[in-house]
């Protein structure tokens, strides 16, 4: 008998577990009725969800927002944009997608989980990671056919793979690179380790490596600028105070932020 | 020799055949020794009920998210999805590089698991932890440790690209060392712990019946270890086949080259989710494949 009992409390406990991440929505309206009185003041949890290369500049806003919207508790979940993409795909509750990349949003745009039309709210452009102090001389995006060049770079179906496709298109140089990574850090993690010459990464990539990397600019990076795009989700529990924190992204505030971090200026 | 002698010495084996990690022997409660091994499949002991539960819930964590894999796989295009030039140059690295990676495991792992067993090595448990570590460590960080011992800045890695020009990063021998660096201790558990069950004795009986230790070992302990050096090149040769993280992070991504099954997988997701699920069941079907053959020629017992 008491083993018996043990077994459906053990049961029961299973089955509520499972209940309770198959249905997040469930809760969602509750949250969103007691927070309809203090939504003016603004106060809940907006949950962002943002590409990994925003990780510093929201990371600042983040601390901007709460101090001037006292009671918001923003959390910020970084991740590769297509895996977030997903995820919300998947039905992961959250307010807030800033993508790296046109693409990834409109998987979400597509799905209908989009509440209205993104901003862009940056730009990011394409830079020859070097070792410090750029030890081979590699002075433009032509030298890195060159066969002696250990040159690394992001596989096309990434964001930053697809930009350098379209730069070896527009000028006409076919890279031989070494391994094409799955994102972009892991392509900055070559050259930093001294396993790779080179590595094509964004220039926001290589100034928040700081010191363990050297950047060099080249005009062609301007013929595949990536967007940056930003939404309040559909299914936001805190739309109200989601489009407060979009709203400081695209302000001055956000923007001067974004371009401490290197990114360019939105549209 | 006496007949107390052999009486003595079979239960140690667990039987007459010799087949060491004989679990359905063990659990059986047969008296005779050659009943129990040809019956081993009837249910003959009475499992406490309680026990389904667990072990239902166990099976169904495993099974329903490949069943959830299988329901979400686009069929219709399953066939296009898995002959293209990118997926069947994964499938015939990876085949290739869990192949050598598992000779590899048998050559180096096989005399590690006897030294470990049955040497005596001083600081015993702290060589076989060390053996276990790929076990315990992210394979993330297992390919860094890697990167940092043979990349081309590494300890190692610095004097080979000085001495020699050889750098290993983004080869497919890098695929390889990552492979067999996080399948070793499946293999040296796996032997080391047959020679454990198996015992020392037989090997004592040889010596002082004159044979020398090479004899002993060859005609002996190598017997005698063949069921658990089979199951342990299985588990390496799975877990060769699904290693994604030491590889990514010490060898790179570049298709025929570093690019294996699971590589592409994760790379593929992120455009083609279809792709992705397509090449995750064909990492499943050689998986099975390649346990359920293991599994079965260990069961007949290879001795």
């Amino acid at each position: 008998m008491k083993t018996r009992a043990l077994a459906v409390a053990g049961l029961a406990l299973l089955l509520a577990g499972c209940g309770g991440g198959a249905q997040p929505a469930a809760p969602a309206p509750s949250v969103a009725s007691s927070a309809a009185p203090s939504a003016a003041t603004g106060s809940g949890t907006v949950t962002v969800l943002a590409a990994a290369s925003l990780t510093e500049a929201f990371g600042n806003l983040e601390k901007r927002f709460e101090a001037d919207h006292p009671g918001v508790d923003v959390k910020l979940n970084f991740a590769g944009s297509s895996d977030l993409a997903q995820q919300i795909v998947n039905g992961a509750p959250a307010d807030v997608f800033a993508a790296a990349s046109d693409a990834t949003m409109k998987t979400v745009t597509d799905a209908g989980l989009a509440a209205g039309t993104p901003t862009i709210f940056a730009t990011n452009v394409l830079q020859i990671a070097t070792a410090p102090g750029n030890p081979k001389g590699i002075a433009s995006f032509a030298v890195l056919a060159k066969p002696d060049l250990k040159v690394v770079v992001c596989a096309p179906q990434v964001p930053c793979g697809a930009a350098t496709e379209k730069i070896e298109k527009a000028t006409g140089v076919t890279l031989s690179p070494v391994s094409e990574e799955a994102d972009v850090k892991s392509t900055l993690g070559k050259v930093s380790s001294g396993d790779a010459d080179a590595g094509l990464v964004y220039v926001t990539d290589v100034q928040a490596a700081g010191t363990a990397v050297s950047g060099v600019n080249f005009p062609e990076a301007n013929q595949a600028t990536t967007n940056y795009p930003i939404t309040v989700l559909k299914n936001a529990p805190q739309a109200q105070a989601a489009q407060q924190f979009i709203d400081v992204v695209t302000g001055t505030d956000g923007q001067q932020a974004l371009k401490e971090a290197g990114f360019g200026p939105g549209k | 020799m006496t007949e107390g002698d052999t009486s003595g010495a079979v239960p140690v084996g667990g039987g007459s055949t010799g087949t060491v990690p004989d679990v359905g022997a063990v659990g059986g409660s047969a008296p005779n020794g050659r009943r129990r091994l040809t019956d081993r499949r009837s249910p003959a002991v009475a499992l406490p009920r309680l026990l389904w539960i667990p072990a239902a819930c166990a099976f169904a964590l495993v099974a329903l998210p490949v069943a959830g894999l299988l329901l979400r796989a686009d069929w219709p295009r399953m066939p296009e999805l898995l002959t293209s030039e990118a997926a069947l140059d994964a499938l015939r690295l990876s085949l290739i590089t869990a192949a050598i990676s598992t000779a590899l495991c048998i050559v180096l792992g096989g005399p590690l698991a006897v030294v470990l067993a049955r040497g005596r090595p001083p600081g015993l448990r702290f060589l076989r932890s060390v053996v276990l570590l790929p076990l315990v460590l992210p394979p993330v960080v297992g390919g860094l440790a890697l990167l940092f011992l043979l990349g081309r800045t590494g300890l190692l890695g610095r004097q080979l690209d000085l001495w020699f020009g050889i750098t290993i990063p983004f080869t497919t021998t890098a695929v390889v060392l990552a492979q067999t660096f996080v399948a070793l201790p499946f293999l040296v558990v796996s032997v080391e712990g047959a020679l454990r069950t198996a015992g020392g004795r037989y090997e004592a009986v040889a010596a002082t019946l004159g044979a020398g230790p090479g004899y002993a070992f060859r005609h002996v302990t190598i017997p005698l270890v063949l069921p658990g050096l089979a199951s342990g090149s299985v588990l390496a040769f799975a877990r060769c086949l699904g290693e994604f993280g030491a590889t990514t992070a010490f060898a790179g991504s570049l298709q025929g080259t570093t690019r294996t099954l699971p590589l592409l997988v994760y790379l593929q997701r992120e455009t083609d989710v279809d792709g992705a699920v397509a090449l995750s069941l064909l990492l499943v079907v050689v998986a099975v494949v390649v346990v359920g053959a293991g599994r079965s020629r260990v069961a007949e017992g290879l001795s």
